[in-house]
């Protein structure tokens, strides 16, 4: 990060990099209770642009909310940098970083009220009475509250809470917003409408959204970039189109929705047999050996069954259940395999029953070359 | 509003209606016939509550009452003759030809043992806090542990206790022989105010460290977190946040102390060695040597009347300041 003056125009794309959230090799290693290192962060880099909506996605114990902590400064680095635009903040204590945090367990001050909660982080910066009074009332009507201000925290419901914690994250105007599991606490239905809200307000206030999550759904519905986390590694950064129709490896294919894994060999270049059926793949695998053994992803809804034909995948309808929106199948393949189907109704009786022999058909450009 | 909102409060409200068409009166003891099936007639817990009354109220409902009665003419007792003399002793005093005149020789006392009751519940509750604190932050196994060593002066009796403090702080003790060896000489400790403060802030530390760490024990400190991620400084988090929720504990904690401290005897007697007469040693003076059994009912009346008033004026100012945290 050279604070030199450019001397061409700067491409708008690296400009919203680099006034964004940029973590540079970062590593925490905590002491397990059995005295085992355990590699919390490791070895993450990772480039937020400004005024995007990031997600942190992994499964519990992945480092995730480590990751987040670190910052936020509630956890310091064992190594590398954490930089906000030019300036770096990963030395700085938690309460001088233009960063706030919205907590899994809300965090709000149970002796004081709605509207003293979101004023206490403007009481901070010693702002003067009138302006934090007319923040606090934007705040608490931005998060749809206005009228809550006069209540304790505990006479409200959770999903009251959560968009408290909110506004009293927002009424510091953060360069970046960081949400930690923030809607896991949640019935499903609330949660739907808290992520509608929660994209909505990040567009209306263009602040950056940092959003740690382990449900990939929310994660998919709500990310404009997701990182999918495990073991302290960002497996792969994307997308939620990238994540679910290209994941880089079989943990990012498994994690995110629901998918098949066929075992396959690579019979050519560009080429892969899955029970001596040859699929020519989209993806690139010129660097796998001739031979070698891997796993086709592939996912429920891209697989269609149709009436037995030749030179292609064959296998047994085993169940069939009809899910509302769509039908799900377990086909079981010649090898024993057992395939996970999504179709749409309506379909054709005369072919697809429990107990029918069908042809499983797979567009060769929806398949994933993943690692066995 | 959503919708999930409204209903939430619909709820709130419907629990509301009922409560308040109940008189005080059903409230507190309940209608005997209204006992859910499996529960006991409310009339079979009178025995217990009789009892209790005469437990708390009897003994000061019978020193009220001496405070207003007549010495009798030899000995120690009362007779039963409504007088107020005890409560004119404590302020005028008869000469040898009966002229009244202005005595500020009780009142001494009272402002003796209201000092040093008030020096005792400061640094109790100064020492208390962090102490209260610092457990709080250990884990639950720990935290049993301290809770153990912080009551272990309870199990055994409060004088002995007191006369191995006169052992520490003789002239022959372990403070003086250090004092000595260190070229400073030895000091009089025993036998003064100081050596009687330094036991009643011994005897009642723990009554201002175990209400503390129960209001803190249950604190969340994720809300630390919070309150530093929101730009608050270690000293504001101090005192917006922890001390905060320890109130309601440093409250009960100046009670338990100034209240017992107050009206202390042991103390001033062993450690102070009588020297510095406080109102515990007048009272129980009055009862024993002097035999004046009235005037030690009227000094005791008005310790309760102040340590009421005082309680009145902790609670008035606890409500006020909750409210203002509430506005």
């Amino acid at each position: 990060m050279s604070k030199t003056q450019p001397l061409v125009a700067r491409d708008p794309e690296v400009e919203s990099r680099e006034s964004g959230l940029t973590i540079n090799r970062a590593f925490k290693v905590f002491q397990s209770s059995e005295g085992k290192e355990v590699k919390a962060i490791n070895d993450v880099s990772l480039a937020i642009r400004q005024g995007e909506f990031f997600i942190l996605l992994g499964p519990s114990g992945c480092g995730k909310t480590t990751l987040l902590r670190s910052i936020a400064g509630l956890e310091s680095l064992d190594a590398g940098e954490i930089y906000l635009g030019d300036q770096r903040i990963d030395q700085l204590p938690p309460y001088d970083r233009p960063v706030n945090t919205v907590f899994q367990s809300y965090a709000l001050f149970p002796h004081l009220t709605v509207a003293q909660n979101v004023a206490f982080g403007l009481e901070m910066e010693k702002k003067p009475k009138a302006e934090i009074a007319k923040t606090v009332q934007e705040m608490l009507d931005l998060v749809h509250l206005g009228e809550f201000g006069g209540r304790k925290p505990h006479q409200l419901s959770g999903g009251q809470q959560q968009r408290v914690a909110l506004a009293r994250s927002l009424a510091k105007r953060p360069k970046v917003l960081l949400l930690d599991e923030s809607l896991s606490a949640l019935d499903f239905k609330l949660r739907r409408q808290m992520q509608v809200e929660l994209k909505r307000i990040q567009r209306e206030t263009g602040i950056t959204f940092v959003f740690v999550t382990h449900d990939q759904e929310e994660a998919l519905s709500m990310g404009d970039h997701i990182a999918v986390f495990s073991k302290g590694r960002p497996e792969q950064v994307g997308t939620p189109e990238e994540i679910y129709n290209e994941p880089a490896n079989r943990f990012v294919a498994d994690f995110i929705g629901d998918i098949n894994f066929v075992d396959a060999v690579k019979s050519a270049d560009g080429e892969i047999t899955v029970e001596g059926v040859p699929f020519r793949v989209k993806q690139d695998i010129s660097d796998l050996p001739m031979d070698a053994e891997v796993s086709a992803a592939i996912r429920p809804e891209r697989i269609t069954l149709t009436a037995p034909r030749e030179s292609a995948l064959t296998g047994t309808v085993e169940t069939l259940m009809f899910m509302g929106a769509d039908v799900r199948c377990e086909v079981r393949l010649t090898d024993g395999t057992k395939l996970l189907v999504r179709l749409s109704p309506p379909y054709d009786t005369a072919v697809l029953h429990e107990g029918a022999t069908v042809s499983v058909e797979v567009e060769a450009a929806h398949m994933r070359v993943v690692e066995r | 509003m959503s919708a999930a909102d409204r209903k939430t409060e619909a709820r709130e409200e419907r629990v509301d209606v009922p409560a308040a068409k109940t008189s005080a009166w059903s409230r507190w003891f309940g209608s005997p016939h209204a006992a859910k099936p499996g529960m006991l007639n409310r009339l079979y817990s009178l025995p217990s509550i009789i009892i209790g009354l005469l437990f708390t109220l009897g003994p000061i409902g019978v020193i009220i009452a001496f405070s207003f009665m007549s010495r009798p003419d030899m000995g120690g007792g009362v007779v039963f003759k409504f007088s107020t003399d005890a409560y004119e002793k404590l302020l005028f005093r008869h000469d040898f030809f009966g002229n009244r005149s202005f005595d500020a020789r009780y009142l001494q006392v009272f402002g003796t043992s209201l000092w040093q009751a008030l020096l005792t519940t400061v640094i109790c509750v100064a020492l208390a806090f962090p102490i209260a604190l610092w457990m709080s932050m250990k884990s639950a196994k720990i935290q049993q542990i301290l809770v153990l060593l912080v009551t272990i002066p309870f199990w055994t009796n409060l004088l002995v206790r007191t006369y191995a403090w006169m052992l520490i702080l003789n002239e022959n003790g372990p403070i003086n022989w250090a004092l000595r060896l260190l070229g400073i000489g030895s000091q009089q400790m025993l036998y003064t105010s100081f050596a009687s403060v330094i036991g009643l802030i011994y005897t009642f530390l723990p009554f201002a460290i175990l209400p503390m760490y129960s209001a803190l024990s249950g604190f969340d400190f994720r809300l630390v977190e919070a309150a530093y991620d929101l730009g608050a400084h270690k000293l504001t988090v101090m005192r917006r946040v922890i001390f905060r929720a320890a109130m309601p504990g440093v409250m009960s904690g100046i009670a338990l102390c100034f209240i017992p401290a107050f009206g202390s005897y042991v103390q001033p007697v062993l450690l102070g060695g009588g020297r510095v007469l406080m109102v515990g040693n007048l009272i129980a003076s009055q009862f024993a040597e002097a035999r004046n059994w009235p005037f030690g009912a009227a000094l005791s009346t008005v310790i309760l009347a102040v340590t009421l008033f005082g309680a009145l004026v902790a609670s008035i100012l606890g409500s006020r300041a909750s409210r203002k945290a509430g506005e």
